[in-house]
């Protein structure tokens, strides 16, 4: 184990530097693997290590998005602070979602289904809300500061969602080594052998979602400072959702490193057949790509790649 | 509020309801057999439609009699697809197959996008302004003649799936996979069949939309959540149950119009769909096939 964390260290070491010798293009490319690897993480405490599958989490994303930027137009209150306030509104949303879902005992398929249609009420909802900016959407006055988390440039950016990212694995590893991560795999495996043996399965499945939605709206106010414009349609939509769900399922669920590796190795290629297939003049093209791509994975690594990573470099990292 | 009104919107939804209730059927009917849940659904239907609109542009065939061309092109493209990709997945996990028809339905999306384009299309057909009255209220032709189509393919789906050897077997296997096979049942070519049934069935009903409503590339998503929810209501797997859930969400979405914008119309689906998970998971109609 020690070893793995060496090398871990060691490339967030590379990666700390790395802005150094990289262009705007590049730090741009890696503030998206970053965030997406993050939001991934997110999901995954959720999805990966309960097994409840959510394809609504843009919910949260908006709803970060959304209460902090708000926050900041009205009160003038610092989107370091909007953002905990956002995530505690995600959290209560993701509670009643979860309440709901789990207490009546929604498994599979229609635990899927109840979460993509709050999802869709809420898009809806901002889509008609006169001070949200209905279908127009916020945007947001640039104001270049530390306390208004809005910075010239990328490198600042690069920093905060790098910073997400370690913060979402360091939360992720202790949950997996603590007593409720092992509850929360115990019900992911087998949920009434979990309960028989005295897991309060509710208790934890809830903690699980309400962790999960708060940790996603941080993502969110993150992104609304970024790009200085959120709208329905993209903070809140099923793109994002699934966009959301790609890299950990790539890299593999219910794993502390999938969602980084998963970015990595998706947002890349996606990046990359995006620039040269719209230059080609027929739209669309770069996504048939991207479909075939997504079910490609699915057939080649029907576990995600860690599993397979995880059997090649385990003898090189822990001695057995 | 003026009852008349009421009663006009009642009926618009009733007859739009048919088509929502051929679109989930075919949902319905491949999620009762093979357990999984066609993401690509409400694309698929686009998909068809272009087809259509394609045919009556070049061959000025009108969508009623190109229905049934579009139908048996969409036969062979779900076939293809349960053959292709699908049936690779029916064992894997739930996450890793929503994966796979959200690609599905990526795919489908994009495609039409690039061959047809961006923008709305409505080209004029034979019946497309005409209506006529009927006591208070006013009766769009094409909105009935899709409605009657709509609910003789659902009969006749029923029908084959009573009636026929290859429907029997198809309900066969959508009861006990295992047992099916035990007595020589060809599952594969079944899969294929019945996704086909299904893909027919959105394609039928993309064929009847084309004269009621502009179509675009980017519009199938809605469809695929509006089958959901017509899937939940009416009970996973149950067919009657899709066309009763059809004209249910039909006439609620209609409804949900006199004090909602009528972009908000979905919410009121969609609540429903909520309200049915939790009182009633199995749906209206669950647990009959």
């Amino acid at each position: 184990m020690k070893r793995l964390y060496l090398i871990l260290g060691l490339i967030l070491a590379v990666l700390l530097a790395l802005p150094g010798v990289l262009n705007n293009y590049w730090m741009e490319i890696f503030i998206l693997i970053f965030f997406y690897a993050y939001l991934g993480q997110c999901w995954n405490i959720l999805t990966g290590y309960t097994g409840n599958i959510s394809l609504g989490h843009a919910l949260y994303v908006g709803i970060g998005a959304y209460t902090a930027t708000r926050l900041a137009m009205v009160f003038g209150l610092s989107p370091w602070l909007g953002m905990l306030v956002g995530g505690l509104f995600a959290t209560g949303v993701g509670l009643v979602i979860g309440f709901l879902g789990f207490r009546f005992g929604l498994r599979g398929v229609y635990f899927v289904l109840i979460t993509i249609s709050f999802a869709e009420i809420g898009r809806l909802i901002a889509l008609h809300l006169e001070s949200l900016g209905s279908f127009m959407g916020l945007f947001i006055d640039f104001n270049p500061g530390f306390l208004n988390m809005q910075f010239r440039g990328n490198l600042p950016y690069y920093y905060i969602s790098l910073g997400l990212l370690v913060f979402s694995l360091i939360v992720v590893r202790t949950l997996e080594l603590s007593k409720t991560g092992r509850y929360l795999v115990a019900i992911r495996e087998d949920e009434e052998a979990a309960e028989s043996l005295g897991v309060n399965t509710l208790k934890y499945k809830m903690v699980a979602i309400g962790l999960s939605a708060f940790m996603t709206a941080l993502g969110g106010t993150f992104d609304a400072n970024r790009i200085f414009h959120l709208s329905p349609d993209r903070v809140m939509s099923m793109g994002l959702s699934i966009e959301i769900i790609l890299r950990p399922i790539i890299g593999g669920m219910g794993t502390v490193l999938g969602p980084v590796v998963g970015s990595f190795l998706i947002t890349l290629p996606a990046e990359w057949t995006r620039a040269f297939f719209s230059e080609m003049g027929r739209p669309g093209l770069h996504m048939v790509i991207y479909g075939f791509v997504l079910i490609l994975a699915v057939f080649f690594f029907p576990r995600g790649i860690m599993p397979l990573l995880t059997r090649k470099l385990r003898p090189f990292f822990i001695k057995e | 509020m003026d009852p008349f009104l009421v009663l006009q919107l009642a009926l618009q939804g009733f007859l739009m309801g048919g088509v929502y209730g051929l679109i989930a059927l075919g949902l319905s009917l491949i999620f009762g057999v093979m357990k999984v849940i066609n993401f690509a659904h409400g694309e698929m239907m686009v998909f068809a439609m272009f087809l259509s609109i394609t045919l009556l542009l070049w061959g000025g065939l009108d969508p009623y009699l190109s229905l049934v061309i579009v139908a048996a092109v969409m036969f062979g493209v779900g076939y293809a697809v349960q053959r292709v990709f699908v049936n690779r997945i029916l064992d894997l996990p739930e996450a890793m197959q929503v994966l796979v028809l959200v690609g599905l339905g990526i795919i489908f999306e994009n495609g039409t996008l690039m061959i047809w384009g961006g923008s709305d299309l409505s080209p004029k057909t034979s019946l497309a302004l005409s209506s006529f009255r009927w006591g208070p209220v006013t009766v769009d032709v094409p909105r009935l003649i899709a409605f009657i189509l709509a609910i003789v393919i659902t009969l006749l789906v029923l029908l084959f799936l009573k009636k026929t050897n290859i429907g029997k077997s198809i309900r066969a296997a959508a009861d006990n996979r295992y047992g099916a096979l035990i007595i020589g049942v060809h599952i594969n070519r079944l899969y294929g069949i019945c996704f086909g049934i299904g893909a027919a069935c959105v394609g039928a009903a993309g064929a009847l939309l084309v004269p009621l409503m502009p179509a675009k590339a980017t519009m199938g998503a809605p469809y695929t959540m509006i089958s959901f929810v017509i899937v939940i209501l009416g009970g996973m797997g149950s067919l009657i149950g899709a066309l009763i859930g059809g004209l249910i969400i039909g006439v609620a979405e209609s409804l949900g119009t006199v004090f909602l914008p009528s972009s908000m119309k979905q919410v009121v689906s969609f609540t429903i769909m909520i309200v049915i998970l939790l009182f009633k998971p199995q749906g209206l109609f669950g647990g009959r096939g």
